[in-house]
This record gives structure tokens, sequence and C-alpha cells, in this order.
């Protein structure tokens, strides 16, 4: 469904170029919940930006449903962003907007009718457990009803892909077990493939089939998330597993 | 009590007039400097490097249009421009003469408070916008506008009460309104009473604008403060 080919993504700026991403081959089927694992800089959040072309990779070619998108632009890449849902760490609600009309946005960009686009959101709302809260806004709710929120929206044109950004990172244990579970019931019952990306071993054990270790712009391995954590063959993996420890020891210490 | 009267029956035409050509002056030139400014300002955030168009050589260029204009005193603008005005209004004194210059005067200040807003606006918040799909006008009018617009509704009022100063001093070069008022029968007359007068207006007229915009800005500000 997603197939990443050779993909490469070099920044210059006045201090050189800095290769952000090296020779990415990655392959998402419809229906998987893969997972894009590293810690802070390794250029996961640029990985998933070249998905929709946030980021234009400078070489290599991003493959959606067997079509070369790598070069789409106007019309072309409107659609393709419409079948792509996004979320993102710090949720980026629209703060002067309400619940409602936050949810409607991405139809109201693609001139659904209001009344139509309305029914939708409310819908949605609905789904993810915030019937309620329609006429709020934004900052009178919790962080991880804003995630939610931000859920609704990035499934309002019916997206068949959802890319999560760190969707947890902002939220407490209990708030993230609680969008994760959000998450995958999205991917079981409404078969939206998803690409997480995380630093956070446990939320990729959590809800992904698949991983990629990602360290310093190249992959390091990936497969089935038991085979890559219960057997890991990179130090880049071994490394992530052992500071989760870690932290899971001192947690236990305390 | 006799003396307000007679204040009243002596100038009190002449206040109402000139404290409303005051007014008419002031919105009609701010209005005009929105005009022209919410445009150029928008140029100058979408121009910036790293901004969704960025554009070098296009945003320096506009950046010292606005400079050059925003360095040219007030009193010599006016002067400067009479043959300017007689052109566009075919005469450079009164009220509409007077727009001219203000609207000029203004236009690249609302602009550089109108860039000021938007560069508040989250990046985070642009990038959902396209991440749904959003082109560079639907970004423009359903994002940065829309979320910038309490800190627009505070900076209107600013541009509004620099204008009213303004407006007082292009009264010096036959414009008319209050300070015309204040300097013609005040100073030049020795009228002090016209001149306490004049001076409680305008501060009446600037609190009024004042309280307007801030009980609108925190009207319709949704966010958390």
């Amino acid at each position: 469904m997603i197939v990443l080919d050779h993909l490469s993504k070099t920044y210059v700026g006045s201090a050189g170029a800095h290769e952000a991403l090296c020779d990415i081959n990655l392959h998402v089927e419809s229906g998987d919940v893969f997972g894009i694992i590293g810690q802070s800089g390794a250029g996961k959040s640029t990985l998933v930006r070249c998905i929709n072309l946030l980021e234009r990779p400078t070489a290599g070619r991003v493959l959606i449903d067997g079509a070369d998108v790598t070069d789409y632009s106007g019309k072309q890449l409107i659609d393709l962003r419409q079948s792509i849902g996004m979320i993102f760490q710090n949720f980026s609600l629209f703060a002067q907007r309400t619940v409602l009309r936050n949810v409607t946005f991405p139809l109201e960009l693609h001139g659904t009718p209001k009344k139509q686009a309305e029914a939708r959101a409310l819908e949605l709302l609905e789904l993810v457990g915030l019937s309620g809260k329609a006429n709020n806004y934004p900052s009178q709710l919790s962080g991880g009803q804003q995630q939610r929120v931000a859920i609704a929206r990035a499934l309002a044109s019916n997206p068949k892909i959802m890319l999560c950004d760190e969707a947890t990172s902002a939220l407490d244990t209990l708030t993230t077990h609680s969008i994760l579970g959000l998450l995958r019931d999205i991917n079981k019952e409404l078969g939206v493939t998803m690409v997480v990306i995380t630093h956070s071993l446990s939320v990729a054990e959590q809800i992904c089939n698949k991983v990629a270790v990602i360290e310093a712009g190249s992959i390091a391995e990936q497969g089935k998330t038991a085979d890559v954590f219960g057997n890991p063959q990179s130090a880049a993996t071994r490394l992530l597993i052992e500071a989760d420890q870690g932290f899971a020891c001192a947690k236990g210490g305390n | 009590m006799e003396a307000i009267n007679a204040f009243i029956a002596q100038y009190g035409a002449l206040m109402a007039q000139g404290t409303w050509d005051a007014i008419v002056m002031t919105v009609l030139s701010t209005l005009f400097a929105y005009v022209i400014g919410i445009p150029v300002g928008v140029l100058l955030v979408l121009t910036e490097p790293g901004a969704l168009h960025p554009h070098r050589i296009f945003n320096s260029v506009l950046g010292w249009i606005v400079n050059i204009m925003r360095s040219i005193p007030f009193i010599i603008l006016i002067v400067f421009m009479i043959p300017f005005t007689r052109a566009i209004v075919g005469t450079s004194l009164g009220v509409g003469a007077a727009i001219v210059p203000l609207t000029v005067s203004a236009a690249p200040f609302v602009a550089r408070m109108v860039e000021q807003s938007l560069a508040e606006i989250d990046g985070g918040l642009v990038e959902a916008a396209q991440s749904f799909g959003a082109s560079t006008w639907q970004i423009i009018s359903k994002v940065l506008l829309p979320e910038s617009m309490p800190s627009l509704v505070r900076g209107l009022s600013i541009t509004f009460i620099t204008l009213f100063g303004f407006v007082a001093m292009a009264g010096t070069v036959g414009a008319g309104g209050i300070g015309d008022i204040a300097i013609r029968y005040g100073y030049q007359r020795y009228q002090d009473d016209v001149m306490v007068v004049a001076i409680v207006l305008c501060v009446i007229i600037v609190q009024i604008a004042q309280s307007i915009c801030s009980a609108i800005a925190r009207k319709i500000d949704h966010r958390v403060r």
C-alpha cells in the first residue's frame, strides 16, 4: 500500500549538507499498523512527512497503491493528502474554532456542503467519545480529549491511511493507553492503515504489527514487532530495549 | 453653568464638526490602510525564509519599501505628497485630501502589525492544514487570518489611536478636525478653554476606541489566558 523505494532526503544549509534520510526502503501493507521507532533526531518525522509529501525526498520514490506520487503537485497532491489523515504530537488544533469546526475543517477545504460536513463531524465525535463537546473550544479540553478531536479531524475525509507523529508523546500513561486503544479500534473497524512514529518501545509493542528501527537516517532493521524486539539484530534496537528496561528498573526501584 | 452654556453656544457647532471630521478621517484612513496593509503583511509572512513560499529577493524589496515609507515623518509626508494628493482628490485641503497621506503613512505600519500577528501563529497549524490538502489561499483565509484575529483586533486599536494623533497633525496643514481647532483657537488665539475641551474630547475618543477593541479581542479569543 505504501512503498518507500530507495528514499533519501538531504538538507542543504549554511553548515553544509545534512543527510536526514539515507536509502530508506519500506513496505507497508494494507491494514498494517506500522511502527517507525528511533531516538530523537533519527529522522522519523522527516520520514513520515515524505509519505504525504510535506517533505520532498531528494532521491528515491514514494508509491501509494502502486502509483508513483513523488512528483505530485496541484490537484493530484491535494487529492492524495485528502486520502491520508495525520495527527501530531501537540495536536495542532485550531484554537479559534470549536471542536465541531475543527473536525469539519478538512471537509470545508474540499467544498463539502456545511450540513453534510457537520453530520459527518458529529458522527466522528461520537466515534472518539466526545459527542457532548462539539461546541466547546480546544482550550476547554484535556490533552487526551484534544488528541481525540485531532483523530476525528484526521478521519473526516475518510482516509485509507493515517500518519501518527508521536501522537501520545505529550500524554500521560493512562491517556496514552486509551488513545492507543482508539487507534487500534480505528485500524480494526475502519480498516485504516497506520504509520506510527514513536520513540517509545511500549507504544510500538502495544499497537504495531510491524516495526522499523531507524537510526541516524537509516533503517537498522525491520520486521514483525515480536521478532524485532524478541530477537534484536541491530545495536540500535538493543539500545532502545536497554533504555526501556533501564527506565522500567528505575521505576521499579523507586 | 452660564459659562458652559456660553461656550457651547459659541463653539459647540465648531467643536462637533471638528470632532466628526477627525473621526471620519481616522476611520476612513484606518480602513484604507488595512485594505493595503493586510495583503502586504500576508505577503511578507508568506515569502519569509522557511515560510510557505520563501522568496528572499521579493521579501527584502517589499521589506525595504515598507521601511522607507515608515521612516518618513508624517508631517513631512503630508507636504511631500501634496502633488500626488491633488492628482487623486483634486485638492490638497480638507478631509478628503488628508485621507491620502494618512493612508500612505499608515499602510506600511499596518503591514508590519499584520506581519507580527500572523508570525505568532504556530507553524504546526499551517503544517496540519497542509496535511489535509489546504491551498495557500485556504491557509491564509481559514488558518492564518482567523487564528490571529484577536491579535489583529488589538493591533487595530493601536493603528486607530496612532492615526487619530496623525489627524491632529494633518489639521495644522488644512485638513480640519479637532487638532486644527486646538491649534487655531486654543494656541494661536490664546483661547485656553477651547484647547482644554479639545484635549478632553481627544482623550474620550481614544478611550472609547481602546475599550471597544479590547472588549472585542477578549470576546473572540478562545485560547486559555
